[in-house]
């Protein structure tokens, strides 16, 4: 899985444009590796849940972005090893210029 | 009986990394590699005494722990349809005489693997390819032997959950992914340094020689095995009969090993020609017109400047850059050096680094400024972690008249 944190746009130059993501998502998707794949709503529509010991439910608003970064989106794809999913990280936009994508494997449970 | 057992422990030594290497190409796990390759050496130390040493032992390991995978795969069904079972059988088909391929340059990769925790690539590359037991690569880096267990099995972990490939990069990726694994091989060295054990500089020596044979090609591990053992020729010389660092100025030339300096020295042409050179090609080129001068003071230190020069461009650092001031200092005068190495000091990375005030109070001297040399050197005591680096500035220290 591909968690895109995408950079927070400073007032430097935009790092990639649309185009660059209907390019990636389209080699994903013709390359025959794509399983699934979102790309989030801003994160001011975010609503987080915890539940307490107790049961004591609490709904706040947010997270608030406290670091420069933010799940912007995800791609679930399937490929044989991590430098494979290594190389499709680093051809998605969003880790370029100040975001990043955190490549996890999805857990097997032994089907 | 005692010599089987010392022909299976130098077998063991030589073949360890390539049978082990072998075989996690052909089963795709570093685990049952590791136990077959074990179980092996076991089968041998029983036999070998009784039977006599085979004629290609290599070979021998390799059948037997290729049928203990095997085996272990036919008990184990589902971690066998799960892994390899379209393998195996080319596995029972190799006739046992016959030689095996070196595996081992993937071996380099997969251990050096920039998705791998960088305290881990050392330990692992020493497990897998030097074949050192777990509680040796404790003892290596001064660690309890529980936690080094711990750092191995959550890299090993990772290997197979993440799905670290066995492999080796292709062209276009190997200038990217070569560096870590020198990086690796370096860190081993210094690691020698840092614990004063030659047994580890040495073991990182022969890694970085075996890698050299797998890529002859690649001039930077020319240049870090010249760097390597241009810099390791002169163990003997460094620690004098009182336990204290001997700086190269005052090493007894004598005690360095020639023919080390001459193996060396032959190899670092190889690296700086046929293209820009990389960093340790350079680092080699420095440490050999150390080791070409007769004494200091006919050093080439104009060379050795424009040499660090060419460093601060490749890898800035301000360890770097500090090397490049002592060069200056001897080039034009310890003034001259001074004047850099302030510079320097304001950099957090150097504000607790003892070479940088232990340089700054041997260029105070050198200039006659005693006192604040006494003030220096004992900054550079306090910060200093090996004991021969101690007692060598506890001696500087009493020279320059300030007390311990």
């Amino acid at each position: 899985m591909l968690l895109i944190n995408a950079g927070v746009a400073g007032g430097a130059e935009p790092v990639c444009e649309v185009e660059d993501w209907q390019v990636f998502d389209k080699a994903v998707r013709e390359a025959g590796i794509f399983v699934s794949g979102e790309s989030l709503a801003d994160l001011v529509t975010a609503t987080t849940v915890s539940v307490a010991g107790d049961g004591t439910r609490t709904v706040v608003d947010g997270p608030f972005a406290e670091t420069r970064e933010v799940l912007g989106g995800f791609y679930v794809i399937d490929v044989p090893d991590l430098d494979a999913a290594l190389e499709w990280a680093a051809r998605c936009p969003g880790s370029w210029g100040g975001g990043s994508v955190v490549v996890r494997p999805v857990a097997d449970f032994g089907a | 009986m005692r010599a089987a057992a010392g022909v299976v422990e130098a077998v063991f030594r030589e073949e360890h990394g390539r049978l082990l290497a072998a075989l996690v190409r052909r089963f795709g796990d570093l685990d049952l590699a590791e136990e077959v390759t074990s179980a092996a050496v076991e089968a041998a130390l029983a036999h070998w005494p009784v039977d006599g040493v085979p004629e290609r032992p290599g070979a021998w390991l390799m059948a037997t722990a290729r049928r203990k995978a095997v085996d272990r795969l036919r008990r184990d069904r589902v971690y066998a349809a799960k892994l390899a079972l379209m393998r195996v059988d080319s596995v029972t088909e190799l006739p046992e005489g016959a030689d095996f391929p070196d595996d081992r340059l993937q071996l380099f990769f997969t251990c050096a693997h920039p998705a791998l925790p960088e305290e881990a690539r050392g330990a692992l590359t020493l497990r897998c390819l030097a074949g050192l037991s777990t509680a040796e690569v404790a003892r290596a880096y001064l660690v309890p032997a529980a936690t080094m267990a711990q750092r191995i099995v959550r890299a090993k972990r990772k290997i197979r959950e993440a799905r670290i490939p066995f492999r080796v990069p292709g062209a276009d990726e190997l200038p990217q992914r070569l560096p870590g694994v020198l990086q690796t091989l370096y860190s081993i060295f210094t690691e020698g340094y840092a614990t004063q054990r030659a047994d580890l500089a040495e073991e990182a020596v022969r890694l970085v020689r075996i890698l050299r044979r797998l890529l002859p090609a690649e001039r930077e591990v020319s240049g870090l095995l010249a760097l390597m053992l241009l810099v390791h020729a002169r163990w003997e010389a460094r620690v004098g009969p009182d336990g204290a660092l001997v700086l190269l100025d005052d090493q007894d030339r004598g005690r360095w090993d020639t023919a080390m300096i001459a193996e060396g020295l032959s190899l670092v042409p190889r690296a700086l020609t046929g293209g820009p050179a990389g960093p340790y090609g350079v680092q080699a080129a420095i440490a050999a017109l150390h080791v070409e001068a007769v004494d200091v003071a006919t050093t080439d230190w104009r060379q050795i400047v424009a040499l660090y020069d060419v460093l601060c461009a490749l890898t800035p650092s301000p360890v770097v850059a500090l090397n490049r001031a002592a060069a200056v200092a001897m080039r034009d005068g310890p003034v001259a050096g001074l004047r850099l190495v302030d510079a320097l000091s304001g950099e957090e990375r150097l504000r607790d680094y003892a070479p940088l005030h232990a340089a700054r109070a041997d260029l105070l001297r050198r200039a006659g400024r005693a006192a604040e040399a006494v003030v220096a050197y004992g900054r550079a005591l306090e910060l200093a972690v090996t004991e021969p680096e101690r007692a060598h500035l506890r001696k500087r220290l009493d020279e320059v008249g300030g007390t311990t």
